[in-house]
């Protein structure tokens, strides 16, 4: 019988509107590691952030070592034995590693007194866990993941005997993510319970004990990781929705519409995220991407869109070519006739500030359409929007209303209406149905599937299997920046498309091997 | 030619003397993460209750206490602007500047009735000259006496507590806990509150800090450089303040060096003032003087080294997104 | 600015809270009148009546919110673009400069109506180029706008020194002045006009140049909220990501908006060059640029705000300046506490209220 390090009953955190964590409860025993594994904005970091003292529960109780624990801050947190590795690293780059462990509890008002019996207490530390750093480096200098054991070094010096990891292998190189599960095991040999969070299948299968998923705010399954499979989990996240039967009549695949090769896209930090993908997209023919979110989806449609110029490979509409010599603006791409409905409405695709009519034309606010002799007629802007909301039945109705008092399914449809009414030829669509109702999704599936009709190319990326499988002609699986897999959509099923969104190189190598 | 650049030196040291209080103020602020163009503010604030206690109470150092309050004060407005209530740390910089500027008229009339000056103050009620032991006996010996008896002997006792801000202001920053928690605020503050320290906190005693030091500016300039408080009297001297604390990289001993030598150039164009230089004509003060400022501009520019300043600067704390 | 709360009502987004910030401001002024011995309401009643209760009074009022109008634009279209020009004081000063340089070198061989027409576009043109070297800084070499903006206001003004002194001085005069510019250069004196259409009108430094104002104002409404330009500007100041992915390029779209913030605040040369002074002079500018600092966002940011503000700052000045003549115990600086208190209240404490009453309507709706 062993015991639980940690015990959450019913946690619930409401946002707004939004129900972040509803009834969450997870059990963790004592000196194993435990997945939580879900979907981005399935509530994993909320739920952590509840741990660690970010944020209160509204209700539900936490269970530390047995213990009632009230967390109301960090240091809450620390003094129960609580240590957390952020996503974003909780590092002072300027100071060396020994000012960053000891940020908080230098022991004594001069440094240098604090600092001789904290160099001494890291080394032994170090040598415990076998977690070699330099005590005297500067960390902004350091690699990444020598970054992350810093933080795992801090956690502990603090006396964490619960340690969380939020997506801690996102920043990492595969080498870098070998060695952190070393050290993941080592600790766990030497006690310590983990709690490691992440969206990566293979991860969870890797070196978790337990693993729990998590989606839409809901735990929804605890599993012995032995007893589970990367498929299974992979179900359980999307989860399963009501698949919307759409007509979806036979059409000839047309010529290229959408060319990649070799394709390759670094994200702002500088880590490469689309690691060489090459597909094709005919006129008439909707291609979904299948995967797991986080795996290079974001960074493939930004360079699509000219948002983000190709580190290396091609993209080539008609005669459009882009690639990293020839860098093409996302005005120049909207004239070649291609629209894009960005997966993230809020920070990309809409200003919630302007009103819908003023959003109606961005991106094409420079159209002859509206301006005449330098004037940016709002009657004329007014107008259209008033159309466009009358033809995708956005509601209230009402173009002077401001953005940010639509309901994300408006919002999404005033953009789809916006991308489409310029009727393109080629449409980029990310997460079309994302925090969208039903009856909207409805609406949306449908006129997606007018534009292919009329032999419009599509290129859908989307996390919602059903989505994928419902609208696509054909599905291409991308995991790890890479193509995993591709088939016609109807020779698709959850189950194969789950294996190839889990597989990754390793596994690939493997099966060779066999 | 030595006596004319010891008298150059001399006068550097007096000019430098408020520029090292206010880019040290400045340091302690930004260093924290909160922008301080209010330097200028705070530290004519600071020079007009100096001069105005020291002539009602006839105490220099009644003048002094009465300056660090109200320069303290200032501060902590700031701070509840843009601390607690999240406010533009630039506009509140800049409502600080004319506030003190309107106030200090507005009070000093009211007050004395010359205009918005202060009454002369008498010596009693300013800071003496300290000179050092030996000064008029070293005055004749060459080159060293005259840097003895001039340059280092013969200022009142704010230019050489100047001197022991940059040393001790370096050891707070650097040697004990609140420095480090106060740079690591301005560094990342969610690195500090995730350790369990208040970022609150640690901006508001960083402000305690620059007030204190830009009161101590202010009662130099009305109370011991001059015997009164006249209009626009810091006439700038905390922006220049504020481009040596960049042009120092926001770093103690490069900061001296540059308040050092925007000092120098100041006394070399007052020295300069109507000299006919051979082959050059008139002198060029206004380059001179303006040289600061060019410098500051091209530096930032990263024309040459890159200043860069604590990351997490201007921008206030949210704990929930 | 920024900051609007979603779950309170417009009206008290735009509504209360900002005039809650603005009676804050002037009471607190009250307390600073009060501090002086001075009645309140008394002084408000002499402002008042210095401001606008005769013509002469009127007109300084109209001739400082001349000057107003064009620095609290310039503080705005930079605002909108999500900049901080702190830096009109320098640009209004190059900008008489630009006046001052056309008018001495032309004001005797071409013709009044080009003249005017041509220093109107130099003082637009000088202060644009001052304002365009700090944008193009922020927008290439990530200096710091607000700190670069602040060192080019002490450089105009060194340069300033230095031509007047050394360059441009009338030969044979002690004082910093340039020579009196030609009649051509000036522009028609408000009393004037209605004296030739056969009203009488006391005389008072107002002068054309507020119907460039004006002008000025409509023009920086319909450039900001109907042109594609504005539309950029509005973008790249709100959403930088959605201005991307709408194919604008933020970094040309802030030159271009510092340009025009630089060109307006320039026009305070227009003013007081060719309006007022007749020559080019030190100091003309002095405290015009702040002050659009409190306009503009008294006007938050807006051209009607922005002219509705700036008369009230122009019968401040002028209200004031009576006020310091009927007072032995007032000067004119008390108009520079009630702006430094609108920049506090109106700007840095813009968020005051805001938890109270969110909280007020929070319990009112659940």
């Amino acid at each position: 019988m062993t015991s639980n390090a940690l015990q959450l009953e019913s946690i619930s955190k409401r946002f707004g509107a939004v129900l972040a964590n509803s009834d969450v409860s997870l059990s963790v025993e004592q000196g194993t590691i435990h997945g939580v594994i879900g979907e981005n904005g399935a509530g994993k970091s909320t739920l952590m952030s509840i741990l660690y003292g970010f944020y209160q529960a509204d209700s539900g109780s936490i269970k530390v070592f047995g213990k009632e624990a009230k967390i109301h801050d960090s240091q809450d947190a620390i003094d129960v034995g609580i240590g957390m590795v952020h996503q974003h690293f909780m590092l002072v780059d300027t100071f060396t590693v020994l000012e960053n462990i000891t940020l908080g509890c230098e022991g004594s008002m001069l440094l240098s007194k604090g600092q001789a019996q904290a160099r001494e207490a890291l080394s032994k530390l170090s040598r415990e866990y076998n977690l070699k750093v330099d005590p005297d480096a500067l960390v902004g200098e350091l690699p990444v993941g020598v970054q992350q054991r810093v933080e795992i070094l801090k956690a502990l010096y603090k006396g964490a005997k619960i340690l969380i990891l939020d997506e801690p292998t996102g920043v990492l190189t595969p080498q870098e993510t070998d060695d952190l599960f070393k050290i993941l095991l080592s600790l766990k040999e030497q006690g310590v319970t983990v709690l490691l969070i992440t969206h990566k299948l293979k991860e969870i299968m890797h070196v978790t004990d337990n693993v729990s998923v998590m989606r839409q705010g809901k735990m929804v399954a605890h599993r012995h990781t032995a007893e589970t499979n990367p498929e299974e989990l992979a179900e359980l996240m999307v989860g399963r929705k009501v698949v919307l039967q759409l007509e979806k009549p036979a059409t000839d695949a047309g010529s290229k519409a959408l060319t990649v090769s070799n394709l390759k896209v670094r994200d702002a930090q500088g880590i490469e995220r689309v690691k060489g993908v090459s597909f094709e997209v005919a006129a008439g023919e909707i291609v979904g991407i299948a995967g797991v979110s986080g795996n290079g989806q974001t960074e493939l449609m930004e360079a699509l869109a000219g948002m983000v110029s190709p580190e290396s490979g091609e993209i080539r509409y008609g005669d459009l070519l882009i690639s990293a010599d020839h860098k093409v603006c996302p005005s120049e791409m909207r004239k070649a006739g291609v629209a894009h409905v960005p997966e993230d409405r809020h920070r990309v695709g809409l200003v919630t500030s302007f009103s819908a009519s003023e959003n109606a034309i961005l991106g094409y606010h420079r159209s002859s359409a509206w301006n005449s002799k330098g004037v940016l007629s709002s009657s004329t802007v007014g107008k259209h929007c008033a159309e466009l909301m009358a033809d995708f039945d956005v509601r209230p109705q009402d173009p002077t209303l401001k953005c940010a008092n639509f309901s994300g399914g408006n919002q999404q449809k005033l953009i789809l209406a916006r991308e489409l009414d310029q009727t393109p030829k080629v449409l980029l669509v990310g997460q079309p149905t994302r925090g969208v109702d039903i009856g909207a999704i409805e609406f949306i599936h449908q006129r997606l599937l007018d534009m292919r009709n009329r032999g419009g190319a599509i290129l859908l990326v989307s996390v919602e299997l059903d989505e994928i499988l419902s609208l696509s002609d054909r599905i291409i699986v991308m995991c790890d920046g890479r193509v995993t897999g591709e088939l016609a959509a109807s020779e698709a099923d959850e189950c194969t498309l789950g294996l190839m969104m889990s597989s990754s190189r390793d596994i690939n190598a493997s099966e060779e091997k066999e | 030619m030595i006596d004319t650049l010891i008298l150059t030196l001399d006068a550097t040291m007096r000019v430098s003397t408020p520029l090292i209080f206010a880019a040290f103020a400045g340091m302690f602020s930004e260093r924290s993460g909160v922008v301080d163009i209010s330097l200028e503010g705070k530290m004519l604030a600071a020079a007009f209750t100096a001069a105005a206690v020291a002539y009602l109470t006839n105490s220099a150092w009644l003048g002094l206490g009465a300056a660090i309050m109200v320069s303290v004060s200032l501060a902590m407005l700031h701070g509840v602007a843009c601390v607690t209530f999240r406010g533009n740390q630039v506009v509140s910089g800049v409502a600080i500047n004319i506030l003190a500027a309107g106030l200090t008229m507005t009070l000093g009339l009211s007050w004395f009735k010359q205009g918005g000056q202060t009454p002369q103050l008498t010596d009693a009620a300013r800071f003496s000259i300290i000179e050092f032991p030996g000064a008029e006996m070293m005055r004749d010996v060459p080159v060293i006496g005259g840097i003895y008896s001039e340059m280092l002997s013969g200022h009142n006792i704010f230019v050489y507590l100047a001197f022991l801000v940059v040393p001790f202001s370096w050891w707070l920053l650097f040697r004990t806990r609140f420095g480090l928690r106060l740079r690591a605020v301005g560094e990342n503050p969610k690195a500090v509150d995730t350790a369990g320290i208040s970022v609150h906190r640690m901006r508001y005693a960083a402000l305690l800090c620059a007030g204190i030091l830009c009161g101590f500016a202010g009662a130099y300039i009305s109370s011991a450089q001059n015997a009164q408080f006249v209009r626009d009297m810091t006439a700038g001297q905390g922006f220049i303040a504020l481009a040596a604390l960049i042009f120092g990289k926001w770093r103690p001993l490069p900061v001296l060096g540059a308040c050092l030598l925007f000092g120098f150039l100041d006394a070399v164009a007052v020295r300069l003032q109507g000299v006919e230089i051979p082959g050059l004509g008139k002198a060029p003060i206004q380059l001179i003087e303006a040289l600061p400022y060019i410098l500051t501009v091209v530096l930032l520019a990263g024309f040459f080294g890159k200043a860069v300043a604590p990351k997490a600067i201007g921008l206030p704390y949210v704990k929930e997104r | 600015m920024k900051g609007l709360d979603r779950n309170l009502p417009t009206w008290v987004n735009v509504g209360l809270l900002p005039l809650l910030n603005v009676v804050t401001a002037l009471l607190i002024s009250a307390v600073v009148f009060w501090l002086i011995d001075v009645n309140p309401l008394e002084a408000a009643e002499i402002l008042l009546y210095g401001a606008f209760g005769y013509q002469e009074g009127i007109g300084f009022t109209l001739y400082y919110t001349t000057n107003f109008i064009f620095t609290g634009l310039a503080v705005a279209i930079a605002f909108h673009v999500g900049l901080f020009n702190i830096g009109g004081e320098g640009q209004a000063y190059i900008g008489g400069l630009g006046v001052g340089l056309l008018c001495l070198a032309l004001d005797a061989s071409v013709p009044g109506p080009v003249l005017l027409l041509l220093s109107t576009l130099a003082a637009a043109l000088f202060g644009a180029a001052w304002a365009f070297i700090p944008g193009w800084l922020q927008a290439y070499r990530g200096s710091h706008i607000v700190i670069t903006t602040i060192m080019f206001n002490f450089l105009a003004s060194s340069l300033m020194v230095y031509l007047m002194v050394n360059v441009l001085r009338e030969p044979g005069q002690m004082a910093p002045q340039s020579r009196a510019l030609a009649e051509t250069a000036w522009l028609p004196f408000m009393h004037d006009l209605f004296a030739a259409i056969g009203i009488e009108f006391e005389r008072s430094p107002l002068n054309i140049s507020l119907f460039l104002a004006l002008l000025c104002a409509f023009g920086a409404w319909v450039f900001i909220w109907k042109t594609k330009w504005g539309y950029e500007i509005r973008t790249v100041g709100s959403n930088q990501q959605a201005a991307v992915y709408a194919g604008i390029k933020p970094a040309r779209v802030m030159l271009l908006a510092m340009a025009i913030s630089g060109a307006l605040a320039g026009f305070v040369g227009v003013n007081e060059i060719n309006g007022v002074q007749h020559r080019l002079l030190l100091d003309f500018h002095y405290g015009y640029g702040f002050a659009g600092i409190a306009v503009a966002l008294m006007g938050r940011n807006h051209p009607i705000g922005i002219v509705l503000a700036a008369l009230l700052f122009g019968a401040l000045y002028q209200g004031g300046a009576e006020l310091a003549f009927e007072m032995s115990n007032v000067n004119r600086d008390i108009v520079v506490v009630m702006q430094g208190l609108v920049i506090l209240f109106c700007g840095a404490l813009e968020f005051l209220y805001k938890p109270l009453i969110a909280n007020m309507f929070k319990e009112k709706t659940a």
